[in-house]
């Protein structure tokens, strides 16, 4: 089972409205390459793994990603909270404003849902971490691109923080790929 | 008392933290002794900040893994985490 814990893995503080930098914040809340995408690929992938490393590890940075699921959306949340209705129609956000006002949905900006399509769980282990990895590498890449696009430094904060998430948890699947290489060939001489 | 409260909740993130990494570490590194003992000490004074921080402030952790609660019921009590004013 899970357990809540009442605080963040690591603080998420925006004081000023942005629902323009929400918009683009939002694909790592609910895009292909976002936090519950990511959570949702490992958790399904743990349950074939033929080696305990790899059950664990996945087990254990799909539910990191549930956390940093949490960051986004507060990240989302913070940036729309305060910001009055003008503010969204000014920065061509009406549609969103239309059908969600001021709350988080997991979905990319211009408002198309979040889908199990933006992941795989394909049943073999080396094709699935192989999959991970490619994962870690596109979602450093998408926070490297929010980086580019936010000037605030309550955004920058927590985007470079998740950003290095990205390359460890990389660090990681990269070690259990060798492992699971290794199992492979010991499977094959009997 | 704010600031205290928030130094303390700090202070538990920044060792969670390490606990995190070691723990990540250690499923793909399960025979490295350093690794298990850095982790047995941080889940160590982990615990111990916890059990500090619920006495002062209420449950940190819901369905009954925290300290109990006091009557009313103080899981419901704000700040929530994405509450921007005073928690993060």
């Amino acid at each position: 089972m899970w357990l809540y814990e009442k605080k963040m893995e690591y603080p998420v503080r925006i004081k000023n409205p942005d629902p323009r930098m929400a918009s683009s914040v939002i694909s790592q809340y609910g895009g292909p390459d976002g936090e519950l995408a990511a959570s949702l690929r490992y958790l399904n992938q743990r349950y074939h793994m033929p080696i305990p490393e790899a059950t664990a590890l996945l087990n254990d940075i799909g539910t990191e990603e549930l956390a940093h699921f949490e960051m986004v959306g507060s990240m989302v949340h913070q940036l729309m909270k305060d910001a009055p209705a003008d503010e969204f129609k000014e920065s061509g956000l009406g549609p969103w404003y239309a059908d969600h006002e001021r709350s988080t949905w997991p979905a990319i900006g211009t408002g198309v849902p979040f889908t199990a399509a933006y992941f795989a769980s394909k049943g073999d282990p080396i094709a699935d971490v192989t999959e991970d990895m490619a994962a870690e590498q596109k979602a450093r890449a998408t926070y490297e691109n929010l980086l580019d696009l936010a000037d605030d430094p309550d955004v920058i904060d927590p985007l470079r923080w998740l950003r290095e998430r990205e390359i460890v948890h990389f660090q990681r699947f990269g070690e259990l790929l060798n492992k699971l290489y290794e199992e492979q060939d010991r499977k094959k001489c009997y | 008392m704010m600031d205290q409260k928030q130094a303390l909740l700090d202070k538990i993130r920044a060792y969670e933290f390490a606990a995190v990494e070691l723990n990540l570490f250690l499923d793909t590194h399960p025979g490295n002794q350093r690794a298990v003992n850095d982790f047995n000490a941080y889940a160590a004074q982990i615990a111990a900040l916890k059990q500090q921080y619920e006495r002062i402030y209420g449950p940190l952790i819901n369905f009954g893994f925290g300290s109990g609660s006091k009557c009313p019921w103080q899981w419901i009590n704000e700040p929530w985490p994405w509450d921007v004013v005073n928690e993060g």
